[in-house]
């Protein structure tokens, strides 16, 4: 296997072979208007685990993605027009909608959950704060349908995009047929998804054996590895279990995962989220009630609350409950954590409106 | 063996081969069931019609009254049938391809209401089984192999729990309370396939519908089974309840006492 998109080479060749074409697709449309000479592909990255999603029910091409790439940044999936996918999951941060502790939809309605990244969903199994979802090809539903989000229904979309000029067409070259369906539509948004993938961070590289990490980065992996690995594992920084890691319900609880489940068990626990990209995603945490890294740190040194659900991992042999960390510890991590941010990743041509 | 149990040994032969024999006399003598070809193959027909106690359903016009008394009306009655299975005289089940038994039936879309499987093998039916609601494994399954009646987009699914809606009632009620537009508003939407890895309400039930004439399938006997569904019952036992109580009900623990009510909405009327 070979890494990230494009070409058999390397990934840092595969990135120049991109910006170039995407050079020339930008030179081509200041002269005349013709397709991009791009062609997608998606090889998994050789130090990621095994892809979840089944590429064999929706095999990426270079229409396909373009296609997803239009309906990502379409406000007509949206009641009024005015929201589309992107408003909420902006490219540069790394598909967040970065500086929001929850995002404002349609009509300014708030929602009630940060929103989450996009990147490496090839590998997830469950979408989601609360893992409601189960297939990537059904998450595109959720926000279109949500009133706090593009409160449309997705039946009218499907209207929406049949009388359009463009989208016939666009759909006839990336799967055969103009027929604009339900099926269609989330495979188009999926394949865009899929090729979002996250994999070029000085600590990829670093895995790799193509770079270094300095000392202190060295440090902090290694703090990394003592208090946070146990969740935050493997090269997707996430285990993709659902934990309650201590936050302090508020005066409306969101009860997580238990809204899916429905069982006590799962009350408070949420979809133990990445740790890549923290520089473009922030705020963090489900509700997005920390803006700072530092926040984050204080959180699980000193205000982990006590709940029967509450992870045992945050709970020591004395009963004490958190992770230290001391200043020392804290300025390593975050120089560690720093490697994992992929500049890559958000300023990739590719994935800009 | 002593001589008395001989001798009711013996009666009791004598009693079963005379069942036998009058058994096949019937079979023989049977005028309604005309002889099945080998192979032969027939069309099985249905037609559901919404009723409410014993008044054809009206949506946003019909007012009718739970038993427990509170008046409502309808404004979309809308379920899930599948994986049918006819059953005949001698207990064997024909089950109909599970690819085709998906049905949605609208209040709001009388075409809905009526449908039909061809390929069904020529019998003599007595009963009928299918699943209210889509199965799990359809639910769980790539959204390419959920097409028509199981488009996500016919406004039956849950996008943010992934789940088909198996029986959605809306209305209107006095006993319901009060929203911010000043409208009186009840909404079941029933449904939970059990989850896609961590275990949660299900509520898939199948019914077994015994038919009180029989349906001859044949060739150029295609039966139309007309089935009533009465929405009171969603209200009644075994677990009668109030509107004014639950005025909305959607994925919660109280779901599963509606859909153990629903279950028993079907009823077989007439053959046509």
């Amino acid at each position: 296997m070979k890494y990230f998109l494009l070409t058999k080479n390397t990934n840092f060749q595969s990135l120049i072979v991109l910006l170039f074409l995407s050079f020339l697709f930008i030179s081509c449309n200041s002269h005349e208007p013709t397709e991009p000479p791009l062609e997608i592909r998606f090889e998994p990255p050789a130090h990621f685990p095994e892809v979840a999603y089944d590429l064999n029910t929706n095999p990426i091409t270079t229409e396909g993605f373009l296609l997803g790439k239009a309906l990502f940044f379409e406000g007509d999936l949206s009641r009024d027009g005015t929201i589309s996918c992107g408003s909420c999951h902006i490219p540069t941060s790394a598909f967040t909608h970065h500086g929001h502790d929850v995002s404002h939809g349609i009509d300014d309605r708030l929602g009630r959950r940060n929103a989450t990244p996009i990147m490496n969903l090839a590998w997830h199994r469950s979408f989601f704060w609360d893992g409601g979802v189960h297939h990537l090809d059904l998450t595109s539903l959720v926000p279109i349908e949500d009133e706090r989000e593009m409160d449309e229904d997705f039946a009218r979309v499907l209207e929406k995009l049949a009388q359009n000029n463009d989208y016939p067409r666009r759909f006839e070259r990336a799967f055969g047929s103009p027929e604009i369906n339900t099926v269609s539509v989330l495979k188009a948004l999926s394949q865009f998804m899929i090729i979002a993938v996250s994999a070029n961070s000085p600590y990829d590289k670093y895995a790799r054996g193509e770079a270094l990490l300095s000392d202190l980065e060295l440090q902090g992996l290694k703090i990394y590895e003592e208090k946070c690995a146990s969740c935050h594992s493997g090269t997707l920084f996430t285990d993709l279990s659902f934990r309650n890691n201590g936050l302090f319900p508020k005066p409306r609880p969101d009860k997580g995962r238990y809204e899916i489940t429905l069982n006590p068990d799962d009350e408070f626990k949420f979809k133990v989220p990445s740790l890549r990209n923290l520089r473009f995603t922030a705020p963090y945490m489900h509700d997005g009630r920390f803006r700072t890294l530092d926040e984050v740190y204080d959180h699980y040194e000193s205000q982990v609350q006590d709940m029967p659900t509450l992870d045992p991992l945050l709970r020591s042999e004395n009963n004490k409950l958190g992770i230290r960390l001391s200043s020392k510890e804290r300025t390593a991590l975050t120089a560690f954590l720093e490697t994992l941010n992929d500049a890559d990743f958000v300023t990739n041509p590719l994935f800009q409106e | 063996m002593n001589y008395i149990s001989k001798n009711i040994f013996f009666v009791l032969a004598i009693l079963a081969s005379f069942l036998l024999f009058s058994c096949n006399n019937d079979d023989d003598t049977d005028s309604l069931t005309p002889d099945i070809e080998e192979g032969e193959v027939g069309r099985m027909r249905f037609e559901f019609d919404n009723i409410a106690g014993n008044r054809n359903l009206q949506l946003n016009t019909g007012t009718y009254q739970t038993a427990s008394g509170e008046e409502f009306n309808v404004t979309t009655f809308d379920y899930y049938l599948s994986n049918f299975v006819f059953i005949d005289k001698d207990g064997n089940e024909y089950a109909v391809p599970q690819d085709e038994s998906y049905k949605l039936v609208r209040e709001s879309d009388r075409e809905s209401q009526f449908f039909g499987f061809d390929n069904v093998p020529a019998g003599d039916y007595t009963a009928v089984r299918f699943v209210v609601g889509v199965d799990s494994l359809r639910n769980t399954k790539d959204i390419s192999e959920r097409t028509g009646a199981l488009d996500p987009a016919n406004g039956m699914y849950w996008s943010w729990n992934s789940g088909y809606i198996f029986v959605k009632l809306e209305g209107n009620s006095p006993a319901a309370p009060e929203n911010q537009n000043g409208e009186h508003i009840f909404r079941y939407h029933i449904g939970g396939f059990g989850g896609f890895d961590s275990p949660t309400i299900n509520n898939v039930k199948t019914v077994e519908i015994p038919l009180t004439e029989t349906a001859v399938v044949r060739k150029n006997n295609a039966p139309l089974l007309h089935f009533t569904v009465d929405v009171l019952k969603l209200f009644e036992a075994p677990n009668p309840f109030l509107i004014s109580e639950n005025p909305t009900v959607m994925f919660a623990p109280f779901s599963v006492k509606i859909a153990e009510n629903y279950v028993r909405m079907f009823a077989f009327d007439h053959l046509h």
